[in-house]
Protein backbone atom coordinates (compact mmCIF):
# COMPACT_ATOMS: atom_id res chain seq x y z
CA UNK A 1 0.00 0.00 0.00
CA UNK A 2 2.96 2.53 0.90
CA UNK A 3 4.89 1.66 -2.12
CA UNK A 4 1.88 1.86 -4.31
CA UNK A 5 1.05 5.89 -2.75
CA UNK A 6 5.35 6.46 -2.73
CA UNK A 7 5.00 5.83 -6.50
CA UNK A 8 2.09 7.89 -7.27
CA UNK A 9 3.00 10.80 -5.44
CA UNK A 10 6.68 10.32 -7.24
CA UNK A 11 4.60 10.42 -10.28
CA UNK A 12 2.50 13.37 -9.72
CA UNK A 13 5.85 15.66 -8.36
CA UNK A 14 8.40 14.71 -10.04
CA UNK A 15 9.66 16.99 -12.27
CA UNK A 16 9.74 15.87 -16.20
CA UNK A 17 7.12 13.23 -15.56
CA UNK A 18 4.64 16.48 -16.20
CA UNK A 19 2.64 18.65 -14.71
CA UNK A 20 5.28 21.32 -15.63
CA UNK A 21 6.69 20.41 -12.14
CA UNK A 22 10.52 21.06 -13.43
CA UNK A 23 9.98 24.87 -12.44
CA UNK A 24 12.05 24.28 -9.42
CA UNK A 25 15.16 23.05 -11.44
CA UNK A 26 14.78 25.86 -14.43
CA UNK A 27 14.17 28.47 -11.36
CA UNK A 28 17.40 27.38 -10.07
CA UNK A 29 19.29 27.18 -13.21
CA UNK A 30 18.24 30.73 -14.05
CA UNK A 31 19.30 32.20 -11.09
CA UNK A 32 22.83 30.81 -11.28
CA UNK A 33 22.37 32.18 -15.29
CA UNK A 34 21.22 35.76 -14.72
CA UNK A 35 23.52 35.87 -11.57
CA UNK A 36 26.84 36.96 -13.79
CA UNK A 37 24.97 39.46 -15.90
CA UNK A 38 23.57 41.27 -13.27
CA UNK A 39 26.36 41.89 -11.41
CA UNK A 40 29.41 41.66 -14.03
CA UNK A 41 31.83 38.91 -15.15
CA UNK A 42 34.38 39.20 -12.51
CA UNK A 43 35.29 35.40 -11.80
CA UNK A 44 37.04 35.97 -8.54
CA UNK A 45 33.37 38.13 -7.31
CA UNK A 46 31.60 35.09 -8.55
CA UNK A 47 33.57 32.75 -7.07
CA UNK A 48 33.79 34.56 -3.68
CA UNK A 49 29.62 35.00 -3.64
CA UNK A 50 28.20 32.28 -6.23
CA UNK A 51 27.80 29.77 -3.75
CA UNK A 52 25.47 31.55 -1.56
CA UNK A 53 23.76 32.45 -4.58
CA UNK A 54 23.40 28.77 -5.35
CA UNK A 55 21.41 28.26 -1.73
CA UNK A 56 19.25 31.23 -1.72
CA UNK A 57 17.84 29.63 -5.82
CA UNK A 58 17.56 26.47 -4.10
CA UNK A 59 15.72 28.22 -0.87
CA UNK A 60 13.00 30.07 -3.27
CA UNK A 61 13.28 26.77 -5.59
CA UNK A 62 11.67 24.77 -2.74
CA UNK A 63 8.94 27.50 -2.06
CA UNK A 64 7.52 26.89 -5.45
CA UNK A 65 6.25 23.31 -5.55
CA UNK A 66 4.15 24.02 -2.60
CA UNK A 67 0.88 25.27 -3.45
CA UNK A 68 -0.05 22.02 -5.00
CA UNK A 69 1.66 19.71 -2.43
CA UNK A 70 -0.70 19.07 -0.33
CA UNK A 71 -3.99 21.66 -0.81
CA UNK A 72 -5.10 19.55 -4.21
CA UNK A 73 -5.68 16.28 -2.55
CA UNK A 74 -7.09 17.76 0.58
CA UNK A 75 -9.95 19.30 -1.93
CA UNK A 76 -9.89 15.93 -4.14
CA UNK A 77 -10.74 14.08 -1.64
CA UNK A 78 -7.35 11.84 -1.28
CA UNK A 79 -6.31 11.75 2.00
CA UNK A 80 -9.84 10.89 3.39
CA UNK A 81 -9.86 7.86 1.13
CA UNK A 82 -6.56 6.99 2.13
CA UNK A 83 -7.60 7.39 6.12
CA UNK A 84 -10.82 4.90 5.49
CA UNK A 85 -8.27 2.59 4.55
CA UNK A 86 -6.38 2.46 7.48
CA UNK A 87 -3.86 4.41 6.27
CA UNK A 88 -2.48 7.54 9.44
CA UNK A 89 -2.17 10.88 8.44
CA UNK A 90 1.65 10.69 9.75
CA UNK A 91 2.27 7.89 6.99
CA UNK A 92 0.82 9.70 4.18
CA UNK A 93 2.62 12.59 4.92
CA UNK A 94 5.88 10.53 5.72
CA UNK A 95 5.18 9.40 1.89
CA UNK A 96 4.84 12.90 0.50
CA UNK A 97 7.69 13.94 2.17
CA UNK A 98 9.72 11.16 0.67
CA UNK A 99 8.52 12.15 -2.86
CA UNK A 100 8.45 15.95 -2.20
CA UNK A 101 12.75 15.28 -1.53
CA UNK A 102 13.09 13.07 -4.40
CA UNK A 103 11.30 15.62 -7.15
CA UNK A 104 13.86 18.49 -5.86
CA UNK A 105 16.44 17.35 -3.78
CA UNK A 106 18.50 15.17 -6.64
CA UNK A 107 17.65 17.32 -9.48
CA UNK A 108 18.97 20.41 -7.43
CA UNK A 109 22.14 18.71 -6.73
CA UNK A 110 22.64 17.83 -10.35
CA UNK A 111 21.47 21.57 -11.58
CA UNK A 112 24.11 22.37 -8.94
CA UNK A 113 26.37 21.12 -11.67
CA UNK A 114 26.18 23.44 -14.82
CA UNK A 115 25.20 26.19 -11.66
CA UNK A 116 28.76 26.06 -9.91
CA UNK A 117 30.18 25.92 -13.90
CA UNK A 118 28.53 29.31 -14.46
CA UNK A 119 29.43 31.36 -11.23
CA UNK A 120 32.90 29.70 -11.70
CA UNK A 121 32.52 27.93 -8.42
CA UNK A 122 36.16 26.30 -7.64
CA UNK A 123 36.38 22.35 -6.48
CA UNK A 124 36.37 22.66 -3.45
CA UNK A 125 33.79 24.46 -3.06
CA UNK A 126 31.55 23.00 -5.02
CA UNK A 127 32.44 19.75 -3.12
CA UNK A 128 31.06 21.50 0.11
CA UNK A 129 28.35 22.67 -1.79
CA UNK A 130 26.90 19.52 -3.00
CA UNK A 131 27.32 18.10 0.68
CA UNK A 132 25.27 21.30 1.74
CA UNK A 133 22.52 21.20 -0.34
CA UNK A 134 22.42 16.78 -0.12
CA UNK A 135 21.77 17.40 3.97
CA UNK A 136 20.00 20.46 3.94
CA UNK A 137 17.01 20.03 1.10
CA UNK A 138 15.89 17.51 3.27
CA UNK A 139 15.38 20.02 5.91
CA UNK A 140 13.93 22.46 3.24
CA UNK A 141 11.41 19.81 1.94
CA UNK A 142 9.86 19.15 5.69
CA UNK A 143 9.85 22.88 6.07
CA UNK A 144 7.55 23.18 3.14
CA UNK A 145 5.63 20.08 3.22
CA UNK A 146 4.30 21.38 7.16
CA UNK A 147 3.78 24.72 5.47
CA UNK A 148 1.74 23.35 2.72
CA UNK A 149 -0.76 21.16 4.92
CA UNK A 150 -1.27 24.36 7.55
CA UNK A 151 -1.72 26.54 4.72
CA UNK A 152 -3.85 24.20 3.00
CA UNK A 153 -7.10 25.22 3.63
CA UNK A 154 -6.61 28.82 3.56
CA UNK A 155 -7.18 31.00 0.47
CA UNK A 156 -3.86 32.57 0.41
CA UNK A 157 -2.12 29.81 1.16
CA UNK A 158 0.32 29.95 -2.04
CA UNK A 159 1.53 33.30 -1.01
CA UNK A 160 1.77 32.70 2.73
CA UNK A 161 3.86 29.70 2.38
CA UNK A 162 6.61 31.52 0.65
CA UNK A 163 6.43 33.90 3.56
CA UNK A 164 6.49 31.36 5.81
CA UNK A 165 9.21 29.05 4.49
CA UNK A 166 11.47 31.94 4.43
CA UNK A 167 12.31 32.90 8.13
CA UNK A 168 12.13 29.33 9.03
CA UNK A 169 14.63 28.31 6.53
CA UNK A 170 17.02 30.62 7.73
CA UNK A 171 19.19 28.47 9.97
CA UNK A 172 19.55 26.12 6.81
CA UNK A 173 20.84 28.92 4.69
CA UNK A 174 23.14 30.75 7.91
CA UNK A 175 25.06 27.15 8.07
CA UNK A 176 24.89 26.57 4.52
CA UNK A 177 26.14 29.33 2.92
CA UNK A 178 28.38 29.51 6.17
CA UNK A 179 30.69 26.74 5.22
CA UNK A 180 31.33 27.99 1.96
CA UNK A 181 32.42 31.30 2.86
CA UNK A 182 34.96 29.52 5.58
CA UNK A 183 35.57 25.74 3.59
CA UNK A 184 34.73 24.56 6.77
CA UNK A 185 32.74 21.42 6.34
CA UNK A 186 31.37 21.90 10.12
CA UNK A 187 29.07 23.39 9.68
CA UNK A 188 27.64 21.04 7.49
CA UNK A 189 27.25 19.04 10.42
CA UNK A 190 25.02 21.93 11.68
CA UNK A 191 22.89 21.43 8.87
CA UNK A 192 22.62 18.09 8.90
CA UNK A 193 21.43 18.29 12.38
CA UNK A 194 18.41 20.84 11.49
CA UNK A 195 17.39 18.84 8.80
CA UNK A 196 17.47 15.43 11.02
CA UNK A 197 15.31 17.09 13.45
CA UNK A 198 12.82 18.81 10.91
CA UNK A 199 12.84 15.72 9.41
CA UNK A 200 11.50 13.66 12.63
CA UNK A 201 8.60 16.38 13.24
CA UNK A 202 7.27 17.31 9.97
CA UNK A 203 4.91 13.95 9.24
CA UNK A 204 3.11 14.32 12.71
CA UNK A 205 3.13 18.01 12.35
CA UNK A 206 1.75 18.36 8.59
CA UNK A 207 -0.58 14.98 9.50
CA UNK A 208 -1.79 17.39 12.61
CA UNK A 209 -2.92 19.84 10.30
CA UNK A 210 -4.37 17.91 7.56
CA UNK A 211 -6.55 16.26 10.39
CA UNK A 212 -7.20 20.02 11.64
CA UNK A 213 -8.41 20.82 8.10
CA UNK A 214 -10.94 18.51 8.32
CA UNK A 215 -12.94 19.75 11.45
CA UNK A 216 -13.66 23.65 9.52
CA UNK B 1 -12.02 -8.23 2.22
CA UNK B 2 -15.54 -9.04 4.19
CA UNK B 3 -14.68 -8.77 8.01
CA UNK B 4 -15.47 -12.07 9.55
CA UNK B 5 -18.11 -10.20 11.86
CA UNK B 6 -21.46 -9.25 10.50
CA UNK B 7 -21.21 -5.80 9.80
CA UNK B 8 -23.32 -2.98 11.77
CA UNK B 9 -22.92 0.78 12.11
CA UNK B 10 -24.91 2.73 15.12
CA UNK B 11 -24.89 6.22 16.06
CA UNK B 12 -25.65 6.89 19.41
CA UNK B 13 -26.66 10.74 20.72
CA UNK B 14 -24.61 12.23 18.44
CA UNK B 15 -24.34 15.72 18.00
CA UNK B 16 -22.72 17.97 15.02
CA UNK B 17 -22.12 21.85 14.98
CA UNK B 18 -20.79 24.01 12.50
CA UNK B 19 -19.48 26.96 13.66
CA UNK B 20 -21.26 28.51 16.39
CA UNK B 21 -24.78 26.74 15.11
CA UNK B 22 -25.94 23.45 16.48
CA UNK B 23 -27.07 21.17 13.68
CA UNK B 24 -28.64 18.44 14.89
CA UNK B 25 -28.45 16.47 18.39
CA UNK B 26 -29.28 13.61 19.85
CA UNK B 27 -29.26 11.26 16.86
CA UNK B 28 -29.70 7.84 17.05
CA UNK B 29 -29.69 5.06 14.60
CA UNK B 30 -28.90 1.38 14.06
CA UNK B 31 -28.01 -0.42 10.65
CA UNK B 32 -27.28 -3.93 10.81
CA UNK B 33 -26.37 -6.47 8.17
CA UNK B 34 -28.81 -6.11 4.96
CA UNK B 35 -30.39 -2.92 6.23
CA UNK B 36 -30.37 0.46 3.93
CA UNK B 37 -31.21 4.03 5.86
CA UNK B 38 -32.33 6.72 3.57
CA UNK B 39 -31.01 10.14 5.14
CA UNK B 40 -32.52 13.02 3.97
CA UNK B 41 -33.04 16.59 4.68
CA UNK B 42 -33.06 19.93 2.73
CA UNK B 43 -29.86 21.31 1.76
CA UNK B 44 -27.62 22.81 4.59
CA UNK B 45 -29.37 20.43 7.52
CA UNK B 46 -25.76 18.27 7.80
CA UNK B 47 -26.06 15.54 5.76
CA UNK B 48 -22.19 15.73 4.39
CA UNK B 49 -21.38 16.47 8.40
CA UNK B 50 -23.72 13.67 9.38
CA UNK B 51 -21.73 11.01 6.99
CA UNK B 52 -18.42 12.36 7.72
CA UNK B 53 -18.74 11.74 11.22
CA UNK B 54 -20.15 8.14 10.13
CA UNK B 55 -17.29 7.93 8.46
CA UNK B 56 -15.10 8.55 11.28
CA UNK B 57 -13.39 11.40 9.36
CA UNK B 58 -14.26 14.18 11.72
CA UNK B 59 -15.51 13.74 15.62
CA UNK B 60 -18.70 14.55 16.56
CA UNK B 61 -19.29 17.56 19.20
CA UNK B 62 -21.05 14.65 21.56
CA UNK B 63 -22.27 10.86 21.30
CA UNK B 64 -20.22 8.35 19.58
CA UNK B 65 -20.36 6.35 16.48
CA UNK B 66 -19.69 2.51 16.29
CA UNK B 67 -18.80 0.99 13.16
CA UNK B 68 -18.15 -2.62 12.09
CA UNK B 69 -16.63 -3.92 9.44
CA UNK B 70 -14.73 -1.74 6.52
CA UNK B 71 -16.31 1.72 5.83
CA UNK B 72 -16.45 2.61 1.86
CA UNK B 73 -17.42 6.59 1.14
CA UNK B 74 -18.58 8.16 -1.44
CA UNK B 75 -18.79 12.06 -1.81
CA UNK B 76 -18.39 14.24 -4.09
CA UNK B 77 -14.78 14.29 -4.22
CA UNK B 78 -14.23 11.19 -6.66
CA UNK B 79 -10.37 11.35 -4.88
CA UNK B 80 -9.02 10.74 -8.70
CA UNK B 81 -6.04 12.81 -10.20
CA UNK B 82 -7.24 15.69 -12.21
CA UNK B 83 -4.42 15.31 -14.65
CA UNK B 84 -4.28 11.61 -15.38
CA UNK B 85 -6.26 9.60 -17.71
CA UNK B 86 -9.08 7.82 -16.07
CA UNK B 87 -7.76 4.75 -16.10
CA UNK B 88 -4.62 5.65 -14.70
CA UNK B 89 -6.37 7.55 -11.88
CA UNK B 90 -8.79 4.19 -11.00
CA UNK B 91 -5.55 1.90 -11.18
CA UNK B 92 -3.92 3.45 -8.47
CA UNK B 93 -6.99 3.18 -6.32
CA UNK B 94 -7.34 -0.86 -7.59
CA UNK B 95 -3.51 -1.30 -6.42
CA UNK B 96 -4.02 0.24 -3.29
CA UNK B 97 -6.89 -1.89 -2.37
CA UNK B 98 -5.34 -4.93 -4.25
CA UNK B 99 -7.95 -5.30 -6.26
CA UNK B 100 -7.57 -8.41 -8.88
CA UNK B 101 -9.77 -7.93 -10.96
CA UNK B 102 -11.17 -3.98 -11.94
CA UNK B 103 -13.00 -4.82 -15.15
CA UNK B 104 -16.26 -5.87 -13.56
CA UNK B 105 -16.56 -2.71 -12.24
CA UNK B 106 -15.72 -0.55 -15.10
CA UNK B 107 -17.98 -2.73 -17.10
CA UNK B 108 -21.10 -2.05 -14.95
CA UNK B 109 -20.42 1.58 -15.04
CA UNK B 110 -19.82 2.35 -18.97
CA UNK B 111 -16.61 3.40 -17.79
CA UNK B 112 -14.68 1.78 -20.88
CA UNK B 113 -15.00 4.10 -23.56
CA UNK B 114 -13.74 6.72 -21.05
CA UNK B 115 -10.32 5.59 -19.88
CA UNK B 116 -8.33 7.28 -21.67
CA UNK B 117 -9.57 10.69 -21.01
CA UNK B 118 -7.92 13.02 -18.50
CA UNK B 119 -10.30 13.48 -15.10
CA UNK B 120 -10.43 17.12 -15.32
CA UNK B 121 -12.99 16.65 -18.50
CA UNK B 122 -15.40 14.25 -17.37
CA UNK B 123 -19.10 15.38 -16.17
CA UNK B 124 -19.98 15.51 -12.89
CA UNK B 125 -21.99 12.15 -13.81
CA UNK B 126 -19.00 10.78 -14.96
CA UNK B 127 -16.80 11.41 -12.08
CA UNK B 128 -19.95 9.93 -9.83
CA UNK B 129 -19.55 6.40 -11.90
CA UNK B 130 -15.64 6.18 -11.57
CA UNK B 131 -16.10 7.23 -7.71
CA UNK B 132 -18.75 4.03 -7.73
CA UNK B 133 -16.41 2.35 -9.21
CA UNK B 134 -13.72 2.54 -7.18
CA UNK B 135 -16.36 1.53 -4.24
CA UNK B 136 -17.59 -1.62 -6.10
CA UNK B 137 -13.76 -2.31 -6.29
CA UNK B 138 -13.03 -2.48 -2.33
CA UNK B 139 -15.47 -4.79 -1.58
CA UNK B 140 -15.86 -3.69 1.27
CA UNK B 141 -19.79 -4.39 3.30
CA UNK B 142 -20.28 -0.82 4.34
CA UNK B 143 -21.18 1.64 2.12
CA UNK B 144 -21.58 5.13 2.42
CA UNK B 145 -23.21 7.27 -0.01
CA UNK B 146 -23.52 11.23 0.11
CA UNK B 147 -25.93 12.22 -2.98
CA UNK B 148 -24.60 9.41 -5.10
CA UNK B 149 -27.81 10.09 -7.46
CA UNK B 150 -26.83 13.96 -8.17
CA UNK B 151 -25.31 14.39 -11.59
CA UNK B 152 -26.49 11.48 -13.17
CA UNK B 153 -28.83 10.63 -15.96
CA UNK B 154 -32.11 8.24 -15.42
CA UNK B 155 -30.32 5.16 -16.85
CA UNK B 156 -27.45 5.40 -14.27
CA UNK B 157 -30.09 6.54 -11.70
CA UNK B 158 -31.71 2.76 -11.97
CA UNK B 159 -28.72 1.21 -12.36
CA UNK B 160 -26.91 2.81 -8.60
CA UNK B 161 -30.40 1.61 -7.05
CA UNK B 162 -30.10 -1.28 -8.40
CA UNK B 163 -26.57 -1.71 -7.34
CA UNK B 164 -27.30 -0.29 -3.50
CA UNK B 165 -30.62 -2.92 -3.97
CA UNK B 166 -27.86 -5.92 -4.83
CA UNK B 167 -25.77 -4.74 -2.45
CA UNK B 168 -27.97 -4.81 0.63
CA UNK B 169 -29.74 -7.71 -0.40
CA UNK B 170 -25.80 -9.43 -0.32
CA UNK B 171 -25.18 -8.69 3.45
CA UNK B 172 -24.03 -5.58 3.18
CA UNK B 173 -25.26 -2.13 4.83
CA UNK B 174 -25.84 0.89 2.88
CA UNK B 175 -26.36 4.91 4.34
CA UNK B 176 -27.22 6.99 1.53
CA UNK B 177 -27.72 10.64 1.97
CA UNK B 178 -29.60 12.14 -0.67
CA UNK B 179 -32.31 14.21 -1.35
CA UNK B 180 -33.83 12.89 -3.68
CA UNK B 181 -36.14 10.21 -3.77
CA UNK B 182 -34.68 5.86 -3.56
CA UNK B 183 -36.50 3.16 -4.72
CA UNK B 184 -35.37 0.21 -2.79
CA UNK B 185 -37.48 -2.23 -1.37
CA UNK B 186 -37.27 -2.72 2.60
CA UNK B 187 -35.21 1.11 3.10
CA UNK B 188 -35.63 2.81 6.31
CA UNK B 189 -35.77 6.45 6.44
CA UNK B 190 -33.66 8.95 9.15
CA UNK B 191 -34.76 12.79 8.53
CA UNK B 192 -31.87 14.79 10.06
CA UNK B 193 -34.64 17.89 10.29
CA UNK B 194 -36.32 15.72 13.50
CA UNK B 195 -33.29 16.22 15.24
CA UNK B 196 -32.66 20.34 14.82
CA UNK B 197 -32.50 21.78 18.01
CA UNK B 198 -35.70 24.00 18.69
CA UNK B 199 -34.91 27.66 18.60
CA UNK B 200 -35.65 28.13 22.44
CA UNK B 201 -33.18 25.38 23.25
CA UNK B 202 -30.93 27.28 22.03
CA UNK B 203 -31.20 30.63 23.81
Amino acid sequence: MISALLKRDLAKFFPFAGGGAALPVVFFVAVAMLYPFAVGPDANMLARTGGGVVWIAALLAAILPLEKLVAQDIEQGVFDQLKLRGLTEEVMMAVRLVAHWLSFGPPLILAAFPSAALLAIDGPTLQLLLIGLAVGTPGLAAIGLMIAALTASLRAGAALSGLLLVPLALPILIFGAGALARQDAASLGFVAAISLGLVAIAPFAAGAAIRAAREV
Amino acid sequence: MQGSVSPAISAKDVACRRGDRLLFRKLSFTVTAGQALHITGANGTGKTTLMRVIAGLTTPYAGEVLREGDIGLLDERPALDPDLPLGRALAFWEKIDGCGDPAGALHVMGLEPLLEVPVRYLSTGQRKRAGLAALLNRGVPIWLLDEPLSGLDVAAITQVTALIHLHVSGGGIALVASHQPLEIAGLRTLAVEDFVPRQEQLA
